[in-house]
C-alpha cells in the first residue's frame, strides 16, 4: 500500500502523535482532562475504555477537530495548540459514518475524496483495487453496497487521500464477521505500509488482536498503556 | 514556515475544491434525478394552482412576476434541503471539514451547483408564466429578465448555501430552514418580482424601470456571496 506513505521524512523520526497533559473542554465540561499519550509510526493502538471516557474526543483532538485548551500536543509535527487547521489533511477519521455518497459509484465516491488532495487517476485506481472493490463493484452506486463495503469505500478514501494517521471510531460496528476481517486486514496493510493507526472500540477481543498495543482511557486521562 | 504549514497539493486550493464540489454535487442531481422528477413538477403545480385560485386572466396576468419568484422560492427550499441532506446523510459535511478541505471552497461550490440548478428552474418558470399566465415578453423585455434571473439565482443561491450549512446540524432542520431562509430572501422576491413586472410590461411598466431593481439584487448577491463564503467555515465548525 504505496500510497499511504509521503513525503514527510524529516518528522519520520518524531512520534506522530505525542500529546502531554492536554486538555480538551466540550462546552464546560473537559472531555479529556490531562492526557498523555505517545504513538509512534506505523503503530496501530487500540484505544479502550466506557462510554463517555473520552476516546472519541481524544481521536478528534488528533484530528484537529477539539482545540487544545491545556498542556502540548504535536501530531505529525503539528502544534495543536497554534495550528491545528494544518494537520486536518494529512489525517483520516472515520466515526459512525462513512462520508459517502450513496449516489454516485464507488469509484466515485474514492476519486472525489482523493481529488481533495489532488491524488492522481493512478493513485485512485490503486486505492480502489487495494481495497478490494474494483471490477464489478467499482462501478456500482455506493446505496446499494453492504455495510462492509461501505466501510471498504471510506477506507480507500483515506488512502487516496494519502492520510497518514488514520482515526477510526468504533470502525467494527455494524459490520458482519466477513466484513470485520477484512477491514483488520485493510489496517494491518496500512500499518505496514507505513501508516498509524488508532482506534477506539469496545469490541476488545478482536481489536486487541490487532493492535500493537492498548491504551485505556477513563474520565479523560490515558490510565494504562498496555504491549499486546 | 515548515512542511506542514503548506497544502501539498493543487486540489486544496479554494478554486480547485469549488470545482470539485460542484461536480460532485451535480453528478449526484444527475444521477438522483430530483430536480427532474421532483422540484420541477413541484413548481409547475405551485404555478398551476395559482391559476386555480384566482381563475382570472387579468388578474394572473398582473400578478405572474411574483407568482414566478414565489414558486421559486419554494422550490428553492426544497433544493437548499436536498442539497445538504446529501452531505449530512453518511457525515461527508464532517468529513471534508475533519479532512480539511477549505470551506470557502465548499461553500463556493455548493452555491455554484445550486445556482446551476436554480437557473434551469426559473426558466421553467419563466415559459410556465407565458403559457399559462399569457405574460407577454418582448426582446427588450427578455435581456432584462435574463439578467434579473441570474442575479436573483445568484443571490437565492448564496444566501440558501449559508443558511443550509447553518441549518445542516440543527435538529428540525426540515422546519428551521424556511423559518430563517424566507425573511432575508424577502429583498430578493421585492427586487425580482419588479424587474419581471417591467420585463413582461405587466400593468404598462416600461423595461427601463426594471434595471434599477437589479441594483438590488446585485447588492443582496454580493453581500451574502462574500459574507457567506467567509463566514462558512466558522459556521461548520461550530
Amino acid at each position: 500500500m504505496s500510497t499511504v506513505s509521503h513525503g514527510h521524512d524529516p518528522a519520520s523520526l518524531e512520534p506522530v502523535v505525542d500529546l502531554c497533559d492536554a486538555v480538551a473542554v466540550l462546552g464546560s465540561f473537559p472531555a479529556l482532562a490531562g492526557a498523555t499519550m505517545v504513538v509512534q509510526r506505523g503503530e496501530i493502538v487500540l484505544l479502550s475504555g466506557p462510554n463517555g471516557a473520552g476516546k472519541t474526543t481524544l481521536l478528534r483532538l488528533c484530528a484537529g477537530l477539539v482545540a487544545l485548551e491545556r498542556g502540548q500536543g504535536r501530531v505529525l509535527g503539528v502544534d495543536l495548540a497554534n495550528d491545528r487547521e494544518l494537520v486536518r489533511h494529512r489525517v483520516g477519521m472515520i466515526g459512525h459514518s462513512n462520508g459517502l455518497y450513496g449516489d454516485l459509484t464507488v469509484t466515485e465516491n474514492v476519486r472525489f475524496w482523493g481529488r481533495t488532495v489532488g491524488a492522481s487517476e493512478s493513485e485512485i485506481d490503486l486505492a480502489v483495487s487495494r481495497m478490494g472493490l474494483d471490477g464489478r463493484l467499482a462501478h456500482l452506486p455506493v446505496s446499494r453496497l453492504s455495510a462492509g463495503q461501505r466501510r471498504r469505500t471510506a477506507l480507500a478514501g483515506l488512502v487516496a487521500r494519502r492520510a497518514e494517521l488514520w482515526l477510526l471510531d468504533e470502525p467494527h460496528a455494524g459490520l458482519d464477521a466477513g466484513g470485520r476481517d477484512e477491514l483488520d486486514s485493510v489496517l494491518k496493510m496500512a500499518a505496514t505500509a507505513g501508516a498509524t493507526v488508532i482506534v477506539a472500540s469496545h469490541e476488545l477481543e478482536r481489536a486487541s488482536k490487532l493492535a500493537t498495543r492498548q491504551v485505556e482511557v477513563v474520565a479523560g486521562q490515558v490510565r494504562k498503556v498496555a504491549g499486546l | 514556515m515548515s512542511n506542514a504549514d503548506q497544502p501539498r497539493f493543487a486540489g486544496t486550493t479554494v478554486i480547485g475544491t469549488a470545482r470539485l464540489i460542484a461536480a460532485k454535487d451535480l453528478r449526484v442531481e444527475l444521477r438522483s434525478r430530483v430536480l427532474l422528477n421532483q422540484v420541477l413538477p413541484f413548481a409547475l403545480i405551485v404555478m398551476v394552482m395559482f391559476a386555480f385560485a384566482l381563475d382570472s386572466d387579468a388578474v394572473l396576468e398582473r400578478v405572474a412576476p411574483g407568482l414566478v419568484w414565489l414558486a421559486a422560492l419554494f422550490s428553492t427550499l426544497i433544493m437548499v434541503s436536498r442539497s445538504f441532506a446529501v452531505e449530512t446523510a453518511d457525515g461527508a459535511l464532517d468529513q471534508l471539514r475533519s479532512a480539511g478541505v477549505p470551506a470557502m471552497g465548499i461553500f463556493i461550490g455548493k452555491m455554484m451547483a445550486l445556482m446551476a440548478q436554480l437557473v434551469v428552474l426559473v426558466t421553467l418558470l419563466v415559459l410556465a408564466a407565458v403559457v399559462l399566465y399569457r405574460a407577454e415578453l418582448s426582446w427588450a423585455g427578455s435581456v432584462l429578465l435574463v439578467t434579473t434571473g441570474l442575479t436573483a439565482t445568484c443571490g437565492l443561491a448564496a444566501v440558501g448555501t449559508l443558511y443550509g450549512g447553518l441549518a445542516a446540524g440543527a435538529k428540525g432542520r426540515e422546519t428551521l430552514l424556511p423559518l430563517l431562509l424566507l425573511p432575508v430572501v424577502a429583498p430578493v422576491l421585492i427586487g425580482a418580482t419588479r424587474a419581471t413586472e417591467s420585463a413582461f410590461g405587466t400593468r404598462g411598466v416600461s423595461t427601463g424601470q426594471g434595471w434599477p431593481w437589479l441594483g438590488l439584487l446585485a447588492v443582496f448577491a454580493v453581500l451574502f456571496s462574500v459574507s457567506g463564503a467567509v463566514a462558512f467555515g466558522p459556521l461548520l465548525d461550530d
